[in-house]
Formats: C-alpha cells, sequence, structure tokens
C-alpha cells in the first residue's frame, strides 16, 4: 500500500546528543498496549519526557521549546534494543522525517525504513558538526536529500554522504512498500516451496 | 572456494529471490507471534483483504503483558485484556494455532518455541520479539524483527532481509564452579560492548559452548541481540538431537532418525571465513552482573564498578549518565550493595534448568527479609514440571512463591513492576532505564546469583556460598 514519498527535507532539527537511545526509552513497555498504529507519537521519549505526575520535564529538548523541526540528531546506537516497531511509529507520530546518527541499532534501521521515517548515517565528526551547529543556533536548516543521499548544512554548504540500498531508496522516494513486492513473488514463493517438498 | 559457515547454509537455503542492490527475500519456516507486536499486522492483511498465506508455519501465545497471578480471572487491565482478546479473535479468523492464557502449552514464546519441538535445527525463525535470537541454540536462523515485517510473513510467510556478516565467538576451556551460561552471555557483550554485534549474525563455538545443555545454549544466544547482533547460532550436536527426540511437534520414528541425519550437516566448514573471529578463555568467567544502563556495562561480582580512567573517552556521558541513573559511584565495589527485588524468569532464564539451580540453592536457607522475590516460570510446561520436582515446595520452605508464566518484570507491561527507585537484581536481559517500570534500577545476573541475592539481601559472589 502506498506510503508518503520520500523526496528531499529542508527543516530545523531538534538535537539529542545522547548514546545508546534504546526503545525502551523511545517508547516505554506499559504504552504498547494499542492496536492500532496510531498516536505513539504522544508517548515519544515519555520518561525523558514527563515526570511522574505526567508534568512536562522543562529541561527535556522537546519541552524547552527551544528546538523543532523534522531531524532528530542523535548519538551512535539509536535504536537499540527490542525489535518494537512501535519505535518508529512514534518518532513518525511526534513528526520526525530523518533520524540522523552515527550509528543505529539494527531492527530499529529496518523497521524506520518501513514506515517511511529515513535513519541516515552519518560520520562522527560530521553528526558533531550538526549538532553544535543546531545548538549554537536552533534556527539552523539541514537539508536531506535521498535521491542524492546527501545531508547539507544549508547555510555553509557542507554536506555528507549517506548510504542506503538502492531497493529502499526506490521504496522511499515512491512510497512504495515490501508487501506489494512480496505479493508479486507468490508464484516465486510457491515454486521454492515446491523445491523443498 | 572458501566453505561455507553455519549460518550461511540455512540463510542461503532459504533465498527465495535476491534482489539486485537490495536485500534477499528469504523463506520463514517457523513464525511466531504474541499479543503485542502482531494486531497493526493483522489489521494490515485484513486491510488489503488478503488471509494468511501460510497459517500452519504460524503460532501464537500471549505473554509479554499477560498477569502472572490468578491467570484464571478475565485480565483486568483493560488495554492488556483487548490486546490479548484481539490475538485470539485474529488466530480464530486466520486458522492459526493459539496456546491461549491456561492452555498447558502457553508460555513465553521463547520458552514454548523449543520446549515444544517447534524450534527445530536448520530452520529460519522469526518473532515480532528481539530475542528470538534464542532459537539460534538449535542450529537455526532466528531473528527478531517489526511489525511491519510480521505483516510480511502473514501474506507471503517471507521477509526481505540484508544478509548480515558473520562473527565467530570461541569460548574454550572449562567453567569454574559458580559460572553459568548467562555468566558467558555477560561476559561476552561487556567485552564487546552493546553495539560490539551490530550487522553481524554470530556463531559461538568451542568446548565451553558445546559442554552446555541446550537451556544454556538458549541462554546464550538469547542475548546475541544485546550486544546489537541480530542473532546468535551454536551448531547442533548430540545434546541438541537428544533434546529434541519425542517433543510434542518434532519429527517421530524413522522421520526423526532421517531428521538427526540431515541435521548433522549443520556446521561450518573447517575453511569457511567470517568477518569477524574472537576468542575467549572460560577460565577468565567468573560470576558477572550490569552496574549500569545497558548489558554492555557488566563486571565481575566479585570486582568494581570501572573507574573513569577505565571508561573510553567516547563512552565517559554514558557512563557518567548510568552511574547518575543508577545511584552508583565509578570505582565502587559491587558486592555488599543492598538489593530490594529479587527477579527469577524471563525467556533468558526462566526455564526448568533456570529454577532448578535456584531451588537446589535456596534448599534449607531463608529468604533475606529486605527482599521482595518473583519467580515466574517462563511456560505452563515449567510450571508443571516444577510443582512436580517438588520445586515449588523448596520455593516456599525459603519464604518464595511460584507466580505464573509470562515475560513478567523484565519488560513490566504487566503489574509486576519494580517500584521506582528500587534497586532489583534480575535473571532477564535488559537493565534499561525503567525497564522493569518507571524509575526501576536493574542489574542483570544469573539464576544462581540472584538466588544468593535473594537469601543474603545484598549483591554477593555466590561461590562463596556454595
Amino acid at each position: 500500500m502506498a506510503r508518503d514519498k520520500f523526496l528531499t527535507v529542508t527543516s530545523t532539527a531538534v538535537p539529542l546528543p545522547i548514546e545508546n537511545v534504546d526503545t525502551d526509552q523511545i517508547i516505554p513497555a506499559r504504552f504498547l498496549k494499542a492496536t492500532t498504529r496510531d498516536g505513539f507519537g504522544e508517548n515519544l521519549f515519555r520518561d525523558w519526557r514527563y515526570d511522574k505526575e505526567d508534568k512536562p520535564k522543562v529541561d527535556f529538548v522537546l519541552n524547552t521549546g527551544k528546538y523543532s523541526g523534522a531531524i532528530l540528531l542523535t548519538g551512535k546506537n539509536f535504536g537499540s534494543g527490542s525489535s518494537r516497531e512501535h519505535a518508529a511509529w512514534a518518532i513518525y507520530d511526534y513528526g520526525f522525517k530523518v533520524v540522523i546518527s552515527s550509528f543505529f541499532a539494527d531492527i530499529f534501521k529496518g523497521n524506520a525504513l518501513n514506515n517511511g521515517l529515513l535513519p541516515a548515517q552519518v560520520s562522527e565528526g560530521f553528526l558533531q558538526k550538526l549538532i553544535s551547529a543546531v545548538t549554537k543556533d536552533p534556527a539552523t536548516k539541514i537539508r536531506v536529500d535521498l535521491e542524492k543521499q546527501e545531508i547539507v548544512l544549508v547555510e555553509t554548504g557542507e554536506k555528507e554522504n549517506f548510504d542506503i540500498n538502492d531497493y529502499k531508496k526506490e521504496c522511499m522516494i515512491n512510497g512504495y512498500d515490501d508487501i506489494d513486492y512480496l505479493l508479486n513473488l507468490k508464484t516465486k514463493i510457491e515454486q521454492f516451496e515446491n523445491s523443498r517438498a | 572456494m572458501a566453505g561455507k559457515t553455519l549460518f550461511d547454509k540455512v540463510w542461503d537455503s532459504h533465498v527465495v529471490h535476491e534482489i539486485q542492490g537490495g536485500p534477499s527475500v528469504l523463506y520463514i519456516d517457523r513464525h511466531l507471534i504474541h499479543e503485542v507486536t502482531s494486531p497493526q499486522a493483522f489489521a494490515g492483511i485484513d486491510k488489503r483483504g488478503l488471509s494468511v498465506f501460510r497459517p500452519q508455519n504460524t503460532v501464537a501465545t500471549p505473554d509479554h503483558n499477560v498477569p502472572t497471578m490468578d491467570q484464571h480471572l478475565p485480565i483486568r487491565d483493560q488495554l492488556s485484556r483487548y490486546q490479548v482478546d484481539k490475538l485470539t479473535e485474529n488466530c480464530k479468523k486466520h486458522n492459526v494455532t493459539l496456546y491461549g492464557l491456561n492452555d498447558p502449552f502457553q508460555g513465553i514464546v521463547h520458552v514454548i518455541g523449543p520446549q515444544l519441538g517447534l524450534t527445530l535445527p536448520g530452520m529460519t525463525i522469526v518473532c515480532g520479539d528481539s530475542h528470538t535470537s534464542t532459537h539460534g541454540a538449535f542450529g537455526s536462523v532466528a531473528f527478531g524483527i517489526g511489525t511491519s515485517e510480521v505483516e510480511m510473513v502473514l501474506a507471503t510467510q517471507c521477509i526481505m532481509q540484508p544478509k548480515p556478516k558473520k562473527m565467530r565467538i570461541n569460548v574454550e576451556g572449562k567453567l569454574s564452579k559458580g559460572v553459568g551460561a548467562k555468566d558467558i552471555i555477560l561476559y561476552i557483550i561487556a567485552k564487546i560492548s552493546a553495539s560490539g554485534g551490530t550487522g553481524y549474525f554470530i556463531e559461538y563455538a568451542g568446548s565451553a559452548i558445546r559442554s552446555l545443555s541446550m537451556e544454556g545454549r538458549m541462554t546464550i544466544c538469547n542475548m546475541s541481540i544485546e550486544c546489537g547482533a541480530r542473532g546468535g547460532l551454536i551448531a547442533p550436536d548430540e545434546i541438541t538431537f537428544e533434546y529434541i527426540k519425542g517433543r510434542e511437534f518434532a519429527p517421530k520414528g524413522i522421520e526423526y532418525d532421517a531428521a538427526v541425519a540431515k541435521w548433522r550437516q549443520l556446521t561450518t566448514d573447517e575453511d569457511a571465513v567470517f568477518d569477524v573471529e574472537l576468542n575467549y578463555d572460560a577460565a577468565d568467567i567468573a560470576p558477572m552482573i550490569t552496574y549500569g544502563t545497558n548489558p554492555g556495562m557488566g563486571a565481575k561480582v566479585s570486582g568494581n564498578i570501572p573507574t573513569l580512567d577505565e571508561i573510553e573517552t567516547g563512552n565517559v556521558a554514558t557512563f557518567n549518565k548510568a552511574m547518575q541513573y543508577m545511584g552508583f559511584e565509578a570505582g565502587e565495589e559491587l558486592v555488599g550493595k543492598a538489593v530490594d527485588y529479587v527477579f527469577v524468569g524471563s525467556c533468558t532464564n526462566g526455564r526448568i534448568e533456570d529454577l532448578r539451580e535456584v531451588a537446589q540453592f535456596l534448599k534449607g536457607k531463608k529468604k533475606a527479609p529486605n527482599i521482595t522475590a518473583w519467580i515466574v516460570p517462563g511456560s505452563k510446561q515449567v510450571e508443571k514440571q516444577a510443582i512436580e520436582e517438588g520445586i515449588t515446595t523448596i520455593l516456599e520452605e525459603a519464604g518464595f512463591k511460584l507466580r505464573q508464566p509470562g515475560c513478567s518484570a523484565c519488560l513490566a507491561m504487566n503489574d509486576d513492576k519494580i517500584p521506582e527507585g528500587k534497586l532489583a537484581v534480575s535473571t532477564s536481559n535488559r537493565n534499561f532505564e525503567g525497564r522493569q517500570g518507571p524509575g526501576s534500577r536493574t542489574m542483570l545476573a544469573s539464576p544462581l546469583t540472584a538466588a544468593a541475592v535473594a537469601v543474603t539481601g545484598k549483591i554477593v559472589d555466590p561461590r562463596t556460598l556454595i
């Protein structure tokens, strides 16, 4: 089924310079009881965002009012831990379209790609450059161009390329999903089954 | 041409189609589902007007959010009940076998698969749960997937995956007394870090690994994900074949013999090449425990939390954040720290051998007054065995009570939550901030260490008590 097409995102960004952000921080298990994909953004980073009385913690980056945008900048090994796709849903539902890190956990990366959320991996040096530019001036714009596979610091023109496999790139640009592709392979799948019988 | 690894053999024989510049289309032999990560997948196929392509290849059980007390009563938590009901409804609609609450086969999905003979060597196995790596203990390629992929398997019995790189970890030598499978894997993760295995599939080998029972091997493979690896596997051998023999859904009679002959081929060729190979000495491994907020932050129980000088520069911020959360100091001794809760259970250590080990230690001893302990069997079958073997009686005499099966305090989706600020020693797999309840603090350890802590009320090296 068609998803939103992803071409280019030019936006301000939210810096979360923490390493090993695990999926229990992105969306704690107690919020996984829904049976639909909607509304998880409300509980994104729940225990960092709200105190036990459900009041916003004023010093958390999403609550300071200083930063906003469709890009999340974060430390290495982002999305480690559980396979819960709810983590990708929560980030996307909150309004992010891209997560930039120097290293992603495997399952999270796949889940993000399957939901139109781009996990863009850059060098540690470039990540630090982006984080410091955004921290210094929250109005800093970053352009993420999927076609060219590049991330550009708009003001200075500094850029770096990121990797994505050709198949996933095409899926994201055209809004295709894997199930459509697999359904077209049904005959081949059945042949495979018969060959093993 | 170089030989093939065990992983290559299983993976390659399941590739239906290769996408140029993209992932492989991989056929899945066994699909396990539970209540939390499947409802959106069923909704997806319903929306497309599809039915489950191969319902006989999927097995379902509720485990993540079920209560571990009074399972005969309706689930009190409305959302949990709805999720469990939804699983029942979806399975009925799509002819998927379900082991529901109170069914003799119900339990944690990764405990029941092997126990029922649903997990077999050479299979590809997936589940919407990262600890699916557990099943790799049988020489199968098993890994966790997201809900979109659950939907793919329901719709086509296939998923798309880029082939991971290969790592082999050899542990050679004899394990010392009081050191078990959990200590081996916590030791490995402490060595390579919580992200050291990312992008790899690990084969565990060496005499120390081969000496382990199937349940010990499952504990090792289970935590592969905690170093970032998608999965881990161990070549099947006589111990594997013996374990499988006679299990409910395992091949029987001549079919079993034929299967064993085939399974014997599932080894890594001598000239196969790994992208990374690591070697450890079993004699260097002592009882382990974690002190931080990711499973890579582990140390010998008898040792100290690292000092700041011992932490790599890039990791100082993470270390300090963890110390602040845990309320610990760099360089501090671990032994003697007062503990509030002990949790024995989970897909890592909720099997019968784990309960036996705990019971054997607890026999004739009493629980420390400051400890609240939750001992949760991994499945109805484990529970039944524990009752039959008198384990429940030993536990009760020591001041403990066996609860009912489920994931429980491992991820605290049900009522089994460690209260804010309390310190728990847990046989589960993750010590993330708030993992066992908001504000809870977790130290991961083996069942033996957990039992020793339950008796002394504080962190203790179990070797001093056995």
